[in-house]
Order: structure tokens, then sequence, then C-alpha cells
């Protein structure tokens, strides 16, 4: 049932012109988070959950005091003005912030109920269970293609029986298997950008994660390779939890079943909001969220 | 335009001139500028004919034996006066001495260089990291006096005993066995000085190509639950490789051409030396520089040649360098 429902949501979207998509339409957002919604109705394990996460670059505290649940299976959506903290939130959860040097962070994020900041954690572990994909696609250009979908296989030294079987298992959840299956041998860095991107994904799959982060996935790409991400990203929801930053407030309402608005008001980056993506766009309950989801400011 | 005029088949396109004429000031600057990038060319190019010109004779007279001789005699007549008759310039045994002591400081040298630009790209923290680059950097533009006499009064007692343990252990490798146990002043001395000598420029060069790889692939690599070792292997090493040739290529330039260190440390004898335990060899410009101060007129045409020779062995290894940068290098970029 939840999956027909879904299906018709994902179809709603692909039917709209790209151009219309961009329009503001907030009857289409209620339509595709229907759907959304319906597939929130799983049963939901403890995920991911952020504790009064703060985050510092050096002395500059950039976000404050943010804690935000993530359950099983369900997508949640940050959006916000830029400079708020969404990128530095969405690094704090697979311990990427602190590669920035003089980057520090307060609070507890914990996955199954375990701190993934607890001393003694193995970081790598961690960032196995929870994958990311940026904003630029990025695939190893000294590789294969089918070499960057197993990267992370060889990176983390992973054993697999079947890698070719890995390997089309994941480029068929991203949605790129089609396209690639004749050409794998071919550098990662010959597809187009969406294709790259999709290839990321790909990427991030071959590990197995639970979680994935995506940091703007699709910000660097035309409208018709947005919205295979978008179903790609349907797809991987039904098996995985996925946090997505992103701009484009109609993605977040196609895609998302929770939203969380974050502002930063010259000071750090705090959640405003966070609620149902439906209730978020059609009856916020803070002013200010309502102001940038109409697109009145940001 | 006419009705004739649309229906006149058009001519083929000829591409149009784009070139703007420049003002005189920028023509002006242009000439000072290009002056400036071709006069290494230019000096190189007189340098080599001068080496070239002098030696000409000696290369002539010698023929092949000059590259493949390992003698090296100079005579003089009874009454003072030069017989050429009785001179043999070979300079095969310096040529072997040359690449014998460059290969040991490469050897040494380009791996212990890799890793200290490993650990000053990725390892160091930030105010140690500082402190040593300024250092490795200053390192660089050290004399080579300096490197000859450390390497003779300190490095001397060390490497010694690394030497005679070398041979005790691996003695039955050819290179490593000695016909008569004297470890003093060997090439292996020398080359271990002159691997000191070029860690700091191969060091500054890799720790430079290293620092460049791209952020977004380190970043992928570790979100992908990658080790810091395993990020370097995969993602540094492959976009680093040819750089990193380049920077030892830099160094190995330097180790053919040094003379002072060399001249210092080795005990000079002009012969073949494979065994680089054994304290007995020199290199080319060593030898130059031994030989020049007492040369007759004659052999000093020589000394001319021998040099010409280590210009065009400079350049065969640097060319050799290009060619494998390029065959090997750009498939990480
Ligand atoms: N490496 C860094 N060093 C110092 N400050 C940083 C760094 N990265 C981000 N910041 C600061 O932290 C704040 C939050 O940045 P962040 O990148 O998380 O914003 P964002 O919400 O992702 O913005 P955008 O939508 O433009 O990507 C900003 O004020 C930014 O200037
Ligand atoms: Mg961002």
């Amino acid at each position: 049932m939840s999956n027909t429902e879904k299906e018709d949501g994902s179809m709603n979207s692909t039917a709209t012109p790209a151009t219309g998509t961009r329009t503001t339409s907030l009857g289409n957002v209620a339509t595709a988070s229907a759907a959304a919604r319906a597939r929130s109705e799983q049963p939901v394990g403890s995920g991911l959950e952020a504790r009064n996460v703060h985050a510092w670059f050096g002395k500059y505290h950039a976000i404050s005091d943010m804690s935000l649940d993530f359950p099983t299976g369900t997508v949640t959506a940050l959006i916000g003005p830029s400079g708020c903290g969404k990128s530095t939130f969405l690094r704090t959860l697979n311990r990427m912030h602190e590669f920035i040097p003089g980057a520090a962070m307060a609070g507890e994020v914990l996955l199954h109920g375990k701190d993934i900041y607890a001393p003694g954690t193995d970081v790598t572990k961690i960032r196995l269970k929870i994958g990311m994909v940026f904003q630029k696609p990025n695939p190893f250009p000294s590789m294969t293609i089918g070499e960057n979908v197993l990267a992370g296989i060889k990176l983390a030294q992973l054993k697999v029986t079947n890698k070719n079987d890995l390997m089309e298992e994941c480029l068929e959840r991203a949605g790129l298997w089609n396209e690639v299956k004749d050409r794998l041998n071919q550098p990662g860095g010959s597809l187009s950008g969406g294709q790259q991107q999709r290839l990321c994904i790909a990427r991030s799959l071959a590990v197995r994660p639970e979680v994935l982060l995506m940091d703007e996935p699709c910000s660097a790409l035309d409208p018709g390779s947005t919205l295979k991400i978008e179903e790609t990203i349907s797809e991987l929801a039904k098996t995985m939890t996925i946090i997505i930053v992103t701009h484009n407030m109609q993605q977040a309402a196609r895609v998302s079943d929770y939203t969380a608005f974050l502002l930063s008001d010259g000071g750090p980056g705090q959640i405003v909001e966070f609620a149902p993506t439906r209730e978020i766009f059609t009856r916020p309950k803070d002013k200010r969220t309502e102001n940038y989801v109409t697109g009145r400011f940001g | 335009m006419t009705i004739a005029d649309i229906q006149r088949p058009h001519p083929s396109p000829t591409p149009r001139n784009l070139e703007s004429k420049p003002r005189p000031s920028d023509r002006i600057f242009r000439g000072i500028v290009a002056l400036g990038g071709f006069s290494s060319l230019i000096i190189l190019g007189l340098i080599a004919g001068y080496l070239f010109l002098r030696g000409f004779s000696i290369l002539q007279s010698e023929g092949l034996s000059f590259i493949t001789g390992y003698e090296w005699v100079s005579s003089i007549n009874s009454d003072g006066s030069e017989g050429a008759a009785q001179s043999t310039y070979g300079v095969g045994a310096m040529l072997i001495g040359t690449l014998v002591t460059a290969a040991i400081a490469l050897v040494i040298g380009v791996p212990v260089s890799v890793f200290a630009a490993l650990y000053l790209t990725f390892f160091a923290p930030q105010r140690i990291k500082r402190v040593l680059v300024t250092v490795v950097d200053l390192m660089a533009a050290f004399p080579s006096i300096l490197f000859g006499l450390w390497g003779l009064y300190v490095l001397m007692e060390p490497g010694m005993y690394v030497a005679e343990l070398l041979n005790k252990y691996l003695g039955w490798i050819p290179i490593f066995a000695v016909p008569v146990p004297v470890f003093l002043r060997s090439p292996f001395i020398a080359g271990l000085v002159l691997a000191v000598m070029i860690i700091p420029i191969v060091t500054a060069v890799s720790r430079e190509i290293f620092a460049q790889t791209p952020l977004d692939r380190i970043q992928a690599a570790y979100a992908l639950g990658a080790s810091k070792w395993a990020m370097i292997k995969n993602v540094a090493f492959p976009y680093s490789y040819s750089g990193v040739v380049g920077g030892a290529m830099l160094g190995l330039g330097r180790a053919m051409g040094e003379t002072v260190a060399v001249f210092t440390v080795l005990n000079i004898l002009y012969q073949a030396n494979f065994k680089i335990l054994l304290g007995a060899g020199g290199n080319l410009a060593s030898h130059i520089i031994l030989k020049f101060g007492e040369a007759s007129e004659e052999e000093i045409k020589a000394l001319m040649a021998a040099g010409f020779v280590l210009f065009l062995m400079t350049l065969a290894v640097n060319m050799l360098a290009n060619v494998i940068v390029n065959k090997t290098g750009r498939r990480g970029r």
C-alpha cells in the first residue's frame, strides 16, 4: 500500500516539468509529502540522534545546541539560509567535522544509542556506518567506474565474496547500472556530472552504511539528473536513514519525511523548527520558518 | 543586401587574424620578459657549446673509448713538453662512480624524503610543521661544503659501522663485498652524504605536491571509512606520483653533479668501483676539480670533454624522468 502511494508521489514529481517545479506550488508539495508520510509509518528503530551538538571553528561558534532524531528509514531535510551551519551540523554526524584544523564540538551523536564520539571509538568504522555524499561529485579519477564503486571496500579493507554482484547491486540502487554496465572499465571522470554523482552514491552504498548524509547532492546538477537522484533517494529510504541538506524547497518537500529549519541570527546556527515536512511547508509554527519557506527571506 | 548577394555561393570561410596590435610599452615589456625566459636556454647552450668545442679534439682522438675507457693518464715527456702519444683519457670509471654514488643517494634519500613529506603534510601538528618546513627549506640552501665536512668528521664513524654490518650480513651480494676491509671514505659513505644533501630538496618538492592533493578526494576517502594510510596510498600517492618522481629527479641531478661534498668525503681513486663499501672511487665532477689545478693544456681539454659528458648525462636523466612522469603520472590527476 505504502509502496503504490509512494510511486504515485514520485511519478507526480517526475511528471511536473522542470520549470514548473521551480515555481512555488504548495499543492504539489502536499501530495508529495503524503507519500513521504506513508513511508514514515514503517516501524521506527532507534536510528541516529544528535543531542545538544555544538561546533566550533577555532573560536568561532558555528552551531549551537542542536538536537534532532533521525529514525531509521526516514528522510530528513535540513534547510536554511547560507551559512547557518547545515553542512557543519551534517559533518558532526559522521565525524568529518574534525578534519578541519581547529575544529571542535560538544554534545553527543548516538547511533543505536551509542555515542560515536565516545573515547576509544574506531572512527573509520563510524564512517562506514554513516556514509556521505558531497556537494561536488568527486569520483576517484585514477580508478575506473567499477573500481570507484568498490573503492570503499579497498579503502576500508573489507572482505566481499562477490565483487561483481556488489558492484551491480550498488549501481542498480543508485540508478546508474543501465547507463554504465557496458563501460565499467572507463575512468570515473568520463561520466557526466549527474552520472558522477550517482556513481558517488553507488560508491557510498557499497560499504553498506545504515545512514547516508547528503550535502546538497544535486546543487551542481541539471533538473533531469536531480529527479533521477531524488528517485534514488526515495528508493534508498526504504532500507536506510537519509539526511539531506538542500537549498531547493521543492526538493525538500518531494523527498523528505521530516524537515529541520536552521537559522543563524548573527550568532551560531540553531534549529528553529523541526516537524514533518508537510507541516513545515503548510503550517509552520515559527514566523521565521514561514518567511523562509515562502521565499520572503533567505 | 540584394538577392544576388544572398544567392552567391558562400566562399569557404578563412579564419580571421585574431592578433591585436600590442602597444609599444607592451612590446618592450614582452621583449624583456622573453629575454628572461630564454636566458637559461641561452646560457645552457653557451656552456654546452663551449665544453664541446674545447673538448672536441680529445673526443675525436679518443672516440668511444673516452666513455668506455677506465684509464686517465696524462703523460709528460722527460723534457717537460707534453707527449700526446702516451696519454689516454677515458671517463668510464668516473661515470660509473657518478652513477653509483647518485644511486645510493636516491635509494636512501628518496624514501626518507617521502616519509618526511608525508609526515609534514598529513601528520605533523601545525606548530611543529611550521618549524620543520622552515628548517627543511633552509637546509635545501645549505652550501655543500658544510655537508662534506660534516660527512667527513661526523657521519663517517656511524656510516662505517653500518657499512661493516652490511658487509658482514649481506657480503655475499657482490656490491657489499670488499677485497680488503677498508670501509673508510667509500662510495657508500659519499652516497650517504649525498642522500642527506638531497633530502631537503626532495622533501620540499614532495611536500608541496602532497599538499595539493584535492581536498574533496581526501574527504571522499575518509567518508568511505579509509584510515589515514589507506587514504595516502589510494588518493595521495596516485595524485602525487609524477610530482614526487620529478622531485627525486631534481635530487638525482644534484647528486650527479655534486663536486665538493664527494671530493671531501670520498677517497678519490681513479678506478671503476662497484664494491660500494670499499674506500675508493670518485665521480665526474670531483675528478674534474681534482685534476684541474695541475692539468696540462691537453688535459684541460680532456676535462672539458668530461664536463660535456656530465652535461649530457644530466640531460639524459632529466629527459628520462620526463618520459616516466608523462607516461605514468597523468592517471591520478
Ligand atoms: N572551515 C571553516 N573554517 C572556519 N569557519 C567555517 C568553516 N566552514 C564553515 N565555517 C563557518 O561556519 C558557519 C556555518 O557554515 P556551513 O558551511 O555549515 O554553512 P551552510 O549552512 O552549509 O551554508 P551553505 O548553505 O552556504 O552551504 C559559517 O558561518 C561559515 O563561515
Ligand atoms: Mg553547506
